[in-house]
């Protein structure tokens, strides 16, 4: 074990598994020279050669199509947007052709398409976007959101071990402020399976990515009750026995989430619970969710559009109270 | 100013021999250039029988360009066929019955029922099902041709577009990255004039399309398309050139669509003259001709070669129309691959 931040966590995982897999290849814009804007792939070039760490032009479409097409030939293509929010330009590539292909014609596509994702350092409209959401709706496409390094490490090898389109969404905001212990050896962390930040049996909050840190210091804040923190780590497919058991254990629940509320995963979440625990529940189920606009820039704006952990408190408390 | 080099007509029998045809290799041609308008044909009778969902789109006219490109691919290169382009089906040796399976839903088409129409391709054969996101699928092309650039595989990629869909950034981006990397693919523009209503000058503004690779770093060729040993010739030349290390190639092949854009469009927009014109130039007589005055095609080996055809697409569509429809019950299966189905011939 060595203490890792949650980008080399990435780094590592993607590094160890470029050592031992000659498929496996990165493409992006500035991933070689300059090692990717957040530097994840630093170094990549040097130990593997210009062909499997490949400058691309500014070109999303071409990023993606041009991984879908060498997946399709038997390569592992790692792709990596500049940034999450311009995976709109690549929007077409996944859904239309990755994502359809397996079921469609039968040919699998097996991609990870890294997006540096998520707010919280006044990058704008266009810096700072969660829109997994967005693409937990097509089918045929996996959703991952790690929290901590050890996962971050783990799913980043699950993701490219998997046969389908996996989107690997990494929180900028945890990029090298979270710290952990992270095994060297080699591991693989199922996709599908949640993890539980933290036991408790008052109320749970269900959430995944940078918001599991808010949901832990909104919990400090409240010595005198038990929250359980269940941290979802992928949202499609997402791990719907964990949730419910947690819903049965504390009978209350808060869905939290970075991205805008309507039509934020979160939706699906709270609705499957309705249906299937309906009976388990002792209070309405509660969601905290950005609101619905694009991302502000000015730093008081931004605080008010990411869940904070006043607004966490606040609603756990309303909940244990109810 | 045109840039892009118009290529010659197809030569004489001593030229075709020296780009590697013999005179079997000649009358295969001519046989799937008339097994694709065949099926195609009694594709529009299925479809006026009620026997195909949906819409119908055939690739009346491009017969020459599709089977001319297809018989130029080595047997380990890939393409990724449009719906004007039954005939690289067709050479590539995607079974007819199974076209009609297609056509009509069924159980035993490529994508069993799943989609529809030209929608389709046999990846055993070294194709990749198109999307109706046209031209989606030149940027995947480019990505076969990166993959064999990778490990240094002697393989080409082949992308087809047509010339509406060349408005479209993705022909922009893939073009422009495969130009930066020097990839190993062709680009192949079935320019037939019309994209749905809209004629090819409000489509673009060079004089031709093919006058575009220049400005993504390679040569541009405009080809006749109904001229199917011509578009051989420089297909040909394209795909072994990116076979060498050449780099890409944007061949324009010209042609008219003789049809409407679906079976549902008359086509009223096309002025009379222009498919009178075209006809005259129907890429299969044209052929035949050319069979009969250089290589003495005789009136039997034609009645064969047709004869065969027939008695092909006959049975195909009797076994195609014994194809079950697909089980509903199986819908929900496959939206997710498992590590088994990494096992095919692309993936191993």
């Amino acid at each position: 074990m060595a203490e890792r931040t949650y980008l080399q966590a990435i780094s590592d995982g993607l590094r160890q598994e470029m050592r031992r897999d000659k498929r496996v290849f990165v493409l992006g814009e500035d991933v070689g020279v300059y090692g990717g804007a957040f530097k994840v792939t630093l170094g990549f070039q040097e130990e593997f050669g210009a062909w499997r760490v490949i400058d691309a032009p500014l070109s999303e479409t071409a990023i993606m199509g041009g991984a879908t097409g060498a997946a399709i030939m038997g390569m592992r293509p790692v792709a990596e947007m500049q940034f999450a929010d311009f995976v709109s330009c690549a929007w077409d590539h996944l859904v239309t052709v990755a994502a359809k292909q397996r079921w469609r014609v039968g040919t699998p596509v097996p991609i990870v398409l890294r997006l540096p994702s998520g707010g919280g350092f006044s990058g704008g409209p266009f810096h700072s976007q969660n829109p997994e959401s967005s693409f937990a709706h097509i089918p045929g496409l996996k959703c991952v959101c790690p929290a901590t390094p050890e996962d971050a490490k783990g799913l980043i090898v699950a993701a490219i071990e998997d046969p389908n389109p996996v989107l690997f969404f990494e929180h900028k905001h945890l990029y090298r402020r979270i710290k952990g212990e992270v095994p060297e050896e080699r591991y693989v962390t199922p996709i599908g399976k949640a993890r539980t930040h933290q036991e408790g049996d008052e109320v749970s909050v269900i959430t995944w990515g940078a918001m599991v840190y808010t949901a832990e210091e909104a919990a400090k804040q409240l010595p005198d009750s038990s929250v359980e923190i269940i941290d979802l780590r992928s949202v499609m497919p997402w791990d719907k026995e964990a949730v419910l058991a947690s819903v049965r254990k504390t009978s209350k629940v808060l869905v939290l989430h970075e991205d805008t509320r309507t039509g934020g995963f979160g939706g699906e979440i709270a609705a499957t619970i309705a249906e299937e625990a309906f009976e388990d529940l002792d209070a309405p189920v509660r969601r905290i969710a950005a609101p619905d606009t694009p991302v502000p820039f000015s730093p008081v704006l931004e605080k008010a559009f990411i869940p904070q952990v006043d607004d966490v408190v606040r609603g756990l408390k309303e909940l244990i109270q109810y | 100013m045109a840039i892009a080099r118009v290529a010659e007509p197809s030569g004489s029998l001593q030229d075709v021999k020296e780009w590697g045809l013999d005179r079997e290799d000649l009358l295969g041609i001519y046989r799937n250039m008339l097994t694709t308008r065949g099926v195609e044909e009694r594709g529009h009778i299925l479809y006026r029988q009620g026997k195909i969902p949906g819409s119908f789109y055939t690739g009346r006219g491009n017969e020459a360009a599709s089977v001319g490109v297809a018989t130029a691919m080595g047997s380990d290169d890939v393409g990724t066929p449009l719906h004007r382009d039954m005939g690289v089906h067709i050479t590539r040796g995607v079974e007819p019955w199974r076209i009609f399976a297609q056509y009509m839903g069924r159980e035993d088409g490529p994508t069993h029922g799943r989609d529809g129409n030209v929608h389709m391709a046999d990846q055993r054969l070294g194709l990749i099902a198109m999307v109706s996101h046209l031209p989606a699928m030149l940027p995947v092309a480019v990505g076969a041709a990166l993959a064999f650039r990778i490990r240094e595989e002697k393989r080409v990629a082949v992308a087809w577009s047509g010339e509406g869909a060349m408005a479209r950034g993705d022909a922009h981006e893939g073009m422009n990255f495969a130009g930066v990397r020097k990839l190993p693919v062709v680009f192949i523009c079935d320019n037939n004039q019309w994209a749905y209503s809209t004629p090819a000058h409000l489509e673009y503004a060079v004089e031709h399309l093919a006058d575009r690779a220049q400005a993504y770093g390679f040569d541009g060729v405009v080809v006749d398309g109904t001229d199917v040993l011509a578009v051989y010739r420089e297909a040909k030349y394209a795909i072994e050139k990116a076979r060498d290390g050449g780099g890409p190639t944007l061949i324009e092949c010209q042609t008219l669509r003789m049809e409407g854009h679906a079976v549902h469009d008359d086509a009223f927009y096309v002025p009379k003259e222009l498919f009178e014109r075209w006809a005259e130039r129907d890429p299969i007589e044209r052929y035949r001709t050319w069979l009969r005055e250089n290589v003495e095609m005789t009136d039997d080996e034609e009645d064969e070669i047709s004869g065969y055809v027939k008695k092909l697409l006959n049975d195909a569509l009797q076994r195609a129309e014994q194809s079950p429809l697909p089980d509903p019950s199986t819908l929900l299966e496959g939206v997710y691959a498992t590590p088994e189905d990494l096992d095919t011939p692309h993936h191993k």
